[in-house]
């Protein structure tokens, strides 16, 4: 039985709680790394993770790729979407195909 | 040359031939599997595109609403309402084989089957902005699962499909190439070898021919009496 987490900062991830996700809130990416570490060690399957704070530490989500459990989703923050999520597809895109070839056209 | 490496003998032949017959079988079924999971995985990840821009338009629409809510309330209260949540999920995952790829299957449960449970706070000292907020995320989750899905399936199937890519070509440019010239190298090498044995023979039997009966001296002899 797995259950499901979300990192970030408080006010984008408050609402979560009432859905009965566990919500982290966390702002330092040092303590954000330890964290989502500690959480994919354990009994979680999905972590969803703010935007803006899954761009401070990349290479702790890059670690996680491979795995099958836990998927690391990227959600847009309250302050708004950088896009990153859509970046992280074409990221898969790209290391699949070679090039970018679904969505270089927009 | 890398041929140079191998020793020229039958064995070694026998070994190349065999080798380069498995490799180019690897290398059909290798390239095979590779178009297959190509396919799929475009499939997937225009699903998985589609999803995204989905989840996240419905999730910028729920934090908007929590703004909205936020602003119409205090802070304490706002806390104190999300404080103990009723609700709780739970995920059953499984794995499905697509293409010798392990992509995990996710399954939702609720503690409690009541969609109303999603709200943990009592309806009186909280806005109906904040009802609007906390349904309008509940609505979402479904496909945010979905797309949790999906997305670690493309990742790991963009990470097979970049290994098959490698064996697909190291089998292709390196390793068949590199059979062939050993098998080239060796069966050149041996025949050098017997023509050169055929060629020791019939020096030898020339050479056991004029001990025997001294051709040599005897046409001497018959040029000397013309």
């Amino acid at each position: 039985m797995y259950r499901i987490a979300v990192l970030g900062d408080y006010d984008s991830i408050y609402g979560f709680a009432t859905l009965g996700l566990d919500t982290f809130p966390v702002t330092e990416p040092v303590e954000a790394a330890k964290k989502l570490h500690q959480l994919a060690g354990g009994e979680y399957a999905v972590i969803y993770i703010t935007e803006c704070l899954a761009a401070q530490i990349e290479h702790e989500i890059a670690k996680l790729r491979e795995q099958v459990l836990p998927a690391v989703i990227l959600i847009p923050g309250v302050s708004g979407n950088t896009g990153k999520g859509i970046e992280s597809v074409r990221k898969s895109v790209e290391q699949a195909v070679g090039s970018d070839i679904l969505f270089s056209n927009n | 040359m890398a041929s140079t490496q191998v020793t020229p003998t039958r064995m070694e032949l026998t070994k190349q031939k065999k080798k380069l017959v498995t490799a180019t079988r690897g290398h059909k079924l290798l390239k095979d599997k590779r178009d297959e999971l190509m396919r799929q995985f475009l499939e997937m990840v225009r699903e998985n595109m589609a999803l995204r821009e989905k989840v996240e338009a419905g999730i910028k629409s729920a934090n908007k609403n929590f703004v909205i809510a936020k602003a119409g309330m205090s802070e304490e209260i706002l806390r104190v309402a999300l404080m103990a949540p009723k609700q709780e999920v739970y995920l059953e995952t499984s794995t499905k084989n697509v293409m010798s790829v392990d992509i995990p299957v996710f399954e939702y449960k609720t503690r409690t089957a009541d969609t109303n449970d999603i709200y943990s706070y009592g309806f009186a000292f909280t806005s109906s902005d904040l009802d609007d907020a906390v349904k309008s995320l509940a609505d979402i989750l479904p496909d945010m699962l979905l797309l949790a899905e999906r997305e670690k399936a493309c990742q790991l199937m963009a990470s097979e499909i970049e290994k098959t890519r490698r064996r697909v070509n190291a089998l292709e440019h390196v390793i068949i190439p590199q059979a062939q010239s050993n098998i080239k190298y060796i069966t050149m090498k041996l025949d050098e070898n017997e023509r050169s044995t055929q060629i020791r023979l019939m020096k030898v039997k020339d050479m056991m021919l004029e001990e025997k009966h001294h051709y040599k001296e005897k046409q001497q002899q018959r040029q000397a009496q013309a």
